[in-house]
C-alpha cells in the first residue's frame, strides 16, 4: 500500500512530507514505547503511535523510519513538525485509536512486525 | 577524527542531537548502512541515559580507518549495580521518562546488541562511563 492509500484508509491527514505520498510500506508497528522502537531491525516501517513529542522523531530518525502516524488527533506542534520536515519524514494526524489503526491497516494487508 | 558533543542532562528537548549528528557523519563517510545504523541506535540510547538519568556529559568520538569510538562520561548518581542495570525490564526512570516514551529498561541491552564492545563503568554518587566500540567490518574484530 502507498502512503496516500493508508492515510485515505484511516481518515488521516497529511501534515508533511507530501513528496513521499507514493512509497511503498509493507510492515507496521504500534508502540508508545520508544525503546520497543528502537529495537526494531526493519526499515521502511510504519510506526503507528499515540506519543507526539520530539523523542517519537528523533527515535524515528534513528531507526530510519520515515512515516509517522499520530492516533486519537494528538496535537503536532511546531518543533515537531519542523524537525520531521527536517528529516523528510511523513506524519499523519489521525482521529482513530491506535487500535483501530491498526486493525484497518492489518485488514488492509500491512503486515505485523512479529 | 575526533568529534566532541555535550549533552545536558534533563533536556529532553536536544535528547539525540548527538546521534543525529553522528549519523550525518557517518553518512558523509559512507559507512556502511548497517553498521551505522548499529552504532546510531547504541549511541542514541546512551545520550538519552544521560538526559534521562544523569546532570550533564561529554561524549567522544573516535572515527578510525576500521573502527568508532565512542566514549560517553557523565555527572550523575551513577549505577551502583551495572549487572543488574543491564537487565531487560530494571529501570529506574521518573514518571516525566516515561512520559517522553522510555524507561523500560531496555535501552542498556540494545546498546549491547548494537556495538562490539561495550564497557561501562560507574563510581555511585559521581558518575558513569560508558565506552561503545564498533568495528565496520563485520568480522574485523
Ligand atoms: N548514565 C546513567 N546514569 C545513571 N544511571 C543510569 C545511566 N544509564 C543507565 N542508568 C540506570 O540503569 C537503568 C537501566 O538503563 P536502561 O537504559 O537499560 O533503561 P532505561 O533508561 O531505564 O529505560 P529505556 O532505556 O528502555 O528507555 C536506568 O533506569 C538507570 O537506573
Ligand atoms: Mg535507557
Amino acid at each position: 500500500m502507498t502512503i496516500r492509500e493508508i492515510a485515505e484508509k484511516i481518515n488521516g491527514r497529511v501534515l508533511c512530507g507530501q513528496k513521499r505520498l507514493s512509497e511503498e510500506i509493507i510492515y507496521a508497528f504500534s508502540s508508545d514505547l520508544m525503546s520497543d522502537v528502537l529495537k526494531v531491525d526493519r526499515e521502511n516501517i510504519l510506526l503507528i503511535t499515540g506519543l507526539v513529542n520530539l523523542q517519537t522523531i528523533r527515535t524515528s530518525e534513528m531507526s530510519d523510519i520515515n512515516c509517522i502516524v499520530f492516533a486519537r488527533n494528538k496535537k503536532v506542534n511546531s518543533e515537531i513538525l519542523s524537525l520531521a520536515e527536517e528529516n523528510g519524514m511523513v506524519l499523519i494526524e489521525c482521529p482513530h485509536s491506535v487500535f483501530k489503526i491498526s486493525g484497518e491497516l492489518y485488514i488492509a494487508g500491512i503486515k505485523p512486525l512479529y | 577524527m575526533q568529534y566532541r558533543f555535550k549533552i545536558a542532562g534533563g533536556d529532553f528537548s536536544n535528547a539525540g542531537t548527538v546521534a543525529s549528528s553522528v549519523k550525518k557523519i557517518l553518512r558523509q563517510l559512507n559507512i556502511n548502512h548497517t553498521v551505522s545504523k548499529r552504532i546510531v541506535i547504541a549511541l542514541y540510547e546512551a545520550e538519552v541515559n544521560v538526559v534521562a538519568h544523569a546532570y550533564s556529559g561529554l561524549v567522544e568520538i573516535d572515527i578510525d580507518s576500521e573502527k568508532l569510538r565512542a566514549y560517553i562520561a557523565d555527572k550523575g548518581p551513577g549505577i551502583p549495580d551495572i549487572p543488574k542495570a543491564m537487565e531487560e525490564g530494571f529501570s529506574t526512570a521518573s514518571p516525566q521518562v516515561r512520559e517522553m516514551g522510555f524507561g523500560a529498561g531496555m535501552g542498556l541491552s540494545n546498546m549491547k546488541r548494537n556495538c562490539d564492545i561495550l564497557n561501562i563503568t560507574s563510581e555511585p554518587g559521581t558518575g558513569t562511563n560508558v565506552e561503545m566500540i564498533t568495528y565496520f567490518k563485520p568480522d574485523a574484530r
